[in-house]
Parts: C-alpha cells; structure tokens; sequence
C-alpha cells in the first residue's frame, strides 16, 4: 500500500530535478519562493521561539528544586534544547503547516484548473518549474530561520528568568556560555534541511496529484501537513540516532 | 496534419477510448463532438499527450508523437497551442505574463520583441490594453480570448481547443468560433475543436467526428449533418425541440 505513493514520490522528485528549462526563469522564482517561505514566516518563527524559550526556562526552574545544582544549569538547559530540539523541529512543524499547506493548495488549486496541463503542453517540465524553485527556496531559507530561532528562543528564556526571578541575568548568561559542544549546532543544520526538504516535497507530492476539485485540495492541504509531520518527527529521531 | 490509430484508453475497469482512427487536416477546423461521457475530452488528452493511450498512435506530420520520449516531445509541444476549458490562466501573472511565458522559456527574445509580440496577440483577439489585468478581472469570454492569445504566441502548426463555449452567453460564443476560425485559415493551423454546442458545429464544423460511447460513430462535414440517418447521430443533433422543428421543416 505504501509502496505506489512512494514510487510515485520518487518519480516526482526524479522530474524534479531534470534539467530546468532556462536557468533565469528559475533564478527569478527560487527568489521568489526565499522571499515567500524565509520572510514570510519570519514573524511566527518569531513570536513562537521566544515563548518556547520562556516557558523552557520557567519549567526547567520549576523542576530544579535540589540546591546542589546551580542555577546556570537553567541557562545550559534551555541553550541544548534549543539548538537541539526546539528550534529545528517545533519550527519545522510549524512551517509543515503554514508553508506546507500553501505549498499543497498552491499547486493542488493549480492541477484542478488545469494550469499544470497548461505547462505541459507548452512543453515545460512542469515538476521542475513548480516544485525545484521551492526546495531550493526552503533549503536555504529554513536554516537560517532555525539560527534565528535558536537566538529568540533563548532571548525569550533570558527574558522569562530574569523577570520572573528564577535565575538571574549572569547565571543564565554563564549557562548558555559554558560547556557548549560546537557539534550540537552541525546536528541542528543538518535536521533543518532534512526537515525544510521534507515539507516542500511532501506539500508539493499531495498538491501535484490532486484529483477532483476543491474540496480535495483542502484535503491534499491537510494531508501534507499531517505526513509532514509525522515525516519531520521520524527523521528527528533518526538523525538523533545516527548523530548524537 | 495529425494523424490518430487505434487509439484505446481506460481508467480502472472503464475503456473510455475504444480504438479510434481518424485524419485532422490542416488549415481546417476540425471538431470532435459528442454527448457528455463519450470521450471527447479524454480523446484530446490523448493526441497532445496528457494521458497516455494503451494501444494507438498519434502522428503529427509524419512524427510518431505516442513513440516520443520527454525530451523528443518538446519541440512538437512548442508547436502546439491549446485553449482549456476554464481557459487554465496562470492566476499569479497578469495578461501579458500570461502570454510572454512561453516566450520567456523557449526563445532568447528580447524585451521588447516579447512584448511586441503580446501585443500583437492581445490586438488579434480584441484585448488591447488588458495587458495589467490579472485572471480574476477578467469576464469569462475575455478569459478565453486570453487564452487564445496565449495559444498563438508562439505561432503554433497545431491548435487544440477543449470546450471554448463553456459558460459563455452565445454572442460571445459565436465571436470565439469565429475568433478560432479566422486564425486557423490565417496561420493555417491544423485546429481541433472538442465540443457539444450545436452552434459552434453549424457555425465551424468543417470536418466533425462524433463520438459515442468511446468509439467514432460518424464522421463528415456541417453540410451533412443533416442528412445522415445515424440514430445516435441524430439524437444528438436535434435533441432540443427547436431543433427537432427545424428537421420536421
């Protein structure tokens, strides 16, 4: 059963990546999608880092009751979850959503009025011309969107401590700066291309065989968002596996 | 001119094209018609490759198109020109992206070329000035002339048109069978027309193929249609009490 879709998959992404057409046109469009996929999400990256980062902080106080730990262990804490956990994956299943979704209905809503036959039979590869300029786009916006997730989410935890008195200033300060592992952030790289690789394909799979109208571009909608995740959370745990 | 064989197609257990053969000759309009579900559309799909038949062939001037693989298929896809039902504008661009865009993939032209040549598309089909517009500002008949431009930017040998009255009140469907008939004598266009309006048969049928039940029933030209003594021919034809009168007449 599982095994036509995942034929299908990888024929579509085989197509994908044929040799574009014109280099130019596909130049403007990765553009385009970078524009779309990085600053677009650029403001709920935003606001859901820095309240991860908060409620982080504040739970991990709550649970550090012994006196002999000190308090920078907060600091240590929220930095490693961070780079490790939270940033590349909550933002990837954010963005399976937000991007996710507008990828599928995008290019579903495209199949149903026949604007994909439209490309093909102008002779273009409509896979590439639909689906590379938005990996692409995704693949180098998406890191970058997890660095700055990872420095909000610990701006929320310093913000969140320090105001609620759970762990002052300098101790964070001196948490987030001690015994880092440089390799934590290799791995945190590499899970946000994975991750940004599996939203656009996926999306971009259940848009590309959408059959029907509108009610099954809504469903292709849903369906990308939840194989998306269920996809991004098995590849954290495999790249967790391998790498740490 | 394009040639089909023996043309079959099935969905699952449905066998929706059932072998056909027919010649389309150039700088003439030739429609395929039919009632709902004989296979118009899927027929169409067939011939510019967007299903692929089980068994048959479709030639275009001596090219076993069937045959081609993705990268062969190309250069008879820039001769072909095709207006969709719903008229398949690219919604993120306005009218003269619309019609640039295959221009912009298969020629170096430069700016100015490109856009002399949207214009000159956009005056053929009596659009001058829409060139801002975007699809959703656009009436249905002028979506169609859009897409009619669109179709001829890049001069096609073959012009194929799925349905071109489709929701469209019949003053503006006459001016788009007219719009179709008058290009395809003036780049001499092998065109193909699939439809069920009766007008656009009186009106355009130079060489009509009816279709029923996934075979060819019929073929001839408006002149004829007439005088056949086909039943599901007839039945098809003067379906509604209007045109029963006129055959009692």
């Amino acid at each position: 059963m599982i095994f036509h879709p995942l034929g299908k998959y990888i024929l579509l992404l085989k197509a994908v990546f044929r040799r574009p057409e014109k280099w130019n046109i596909y130049r403007s469009e990765i553009l385009h999608e970078m524009v779309s996929i990085g600053v677009g999400s650029l403001g709920i990256i935003s606001i859901i880092s820095l309240f991860l980062g908060a409620v982080t902080t504040v739970q991990t106080a709550f649970q550090l009751v012994s006196d002999f730990i000190p308090k920078s262990v907060i600091g240590m804490i929220v930095r490693d979850s961070a780079i490790l956990e939270l940033s590349p994956t909550i933002s990837a299943i954010v963005l399976a959503g937000k991007v996710g979704s507008s990828i599928a209905s995008q290019i579903g809503t495209m199949r149903v009025t026949e604007q994909i036959d439209a490309l093909e039979i102008m002779g273009i590869n409509s896979p590439g011309y639909l689906i590379l300029p938005k990996i692409i786009g995704a693949v180098t916006m998406i890191p970058l969107l997890v660095i700055i997730s990872i420095g909000l989410t610990i701006t929320g935890g310093y913000i969140a401590g320090t105001a609620s008195g759970a762990v002052t200033g300098q101790d964070f300060i001196n948490g987030i700066t001690s015994t880092f592992i440089p390799f934590t952030f290799t791995v945190s790289m590499v899970k946000s291309v994975i991750f940004a690789f599996i939203i656009t394909s996926v999306s971009a799979y259940q848009g590309f065989y959408t059959d029907g109208g509108a009610l099954e571009v809504g469903r292709s909608s849903t369906k990308a968002v939840v194989i998306s995740c269920i996809a991004i959370l098995f590849t954290d745990y495999l790249v967790a596996q391998l790498l740490l | 001119m394009i040639e089909i064989r023996n043309i079959q197609k099935t969905f699952g257990e449905n066998q929706v094209i059932k072998g056909i053969s027919a010649e389309f000759k150039e700088g003439m309009c030739n429609l395929i018609i039919g009632g709902s579900g004989s296979g118009k559309t899927t027929l169409l799909k067939c011939m510019v490759g967007l299903h692929e038949p089980e068994e048959g062939s479709v030639i275009y001037d001596a090219r076993n198109f069937t045959r081609m693989n993705f990268q062969s298929r190309i250069e008879i896809r820039t001769e072909i020109g095709m207006l969709f039902q719903g008229s398949a504008l690219f919604d993120s661009m306005n009218v003269e992206d619309n019609i640039m865009f295959p221009i912009n993939m298969f020629t170096d032209q430069n700016h100015k070329e490109k856009l002399d040549r949207a214009n000159f598309c956009l005056e053929r089909v009596n659009l001058a000035g829409k060139n801002k517009l975007f699809p959703a500002e656009l009436s249905g008949g002028m979506k169609k002339r859009v897409g009619i431009a669109r179709a001829i930017a890049m001069n096609p040998k073959y012009l194929f048109v799925d349905e071109p009255n489709s929701g469209l009140d019949p003053k503006t469907a006459i001016v788009i069978d007219e719009l179709i008939q008058e290009l395809t004598v003036e780049y001499k266009t092998t065109t193909i027309v699939v439809t069920h309006d009766m007008n656009s048969v009186m009106g355009i049928g130079e060489n009509i193929i009816f279709l029923h039940e996934g075979k060819k029933w019929w073929e001839g030209s408006n002149k004829e249609i007439y005088q056949t003594d086909n039943v599901e021919l007839n039945e098809f034809v003067f379906a509604s009490k209007f045109m029963k009168a006129l055959q009692k007449k």
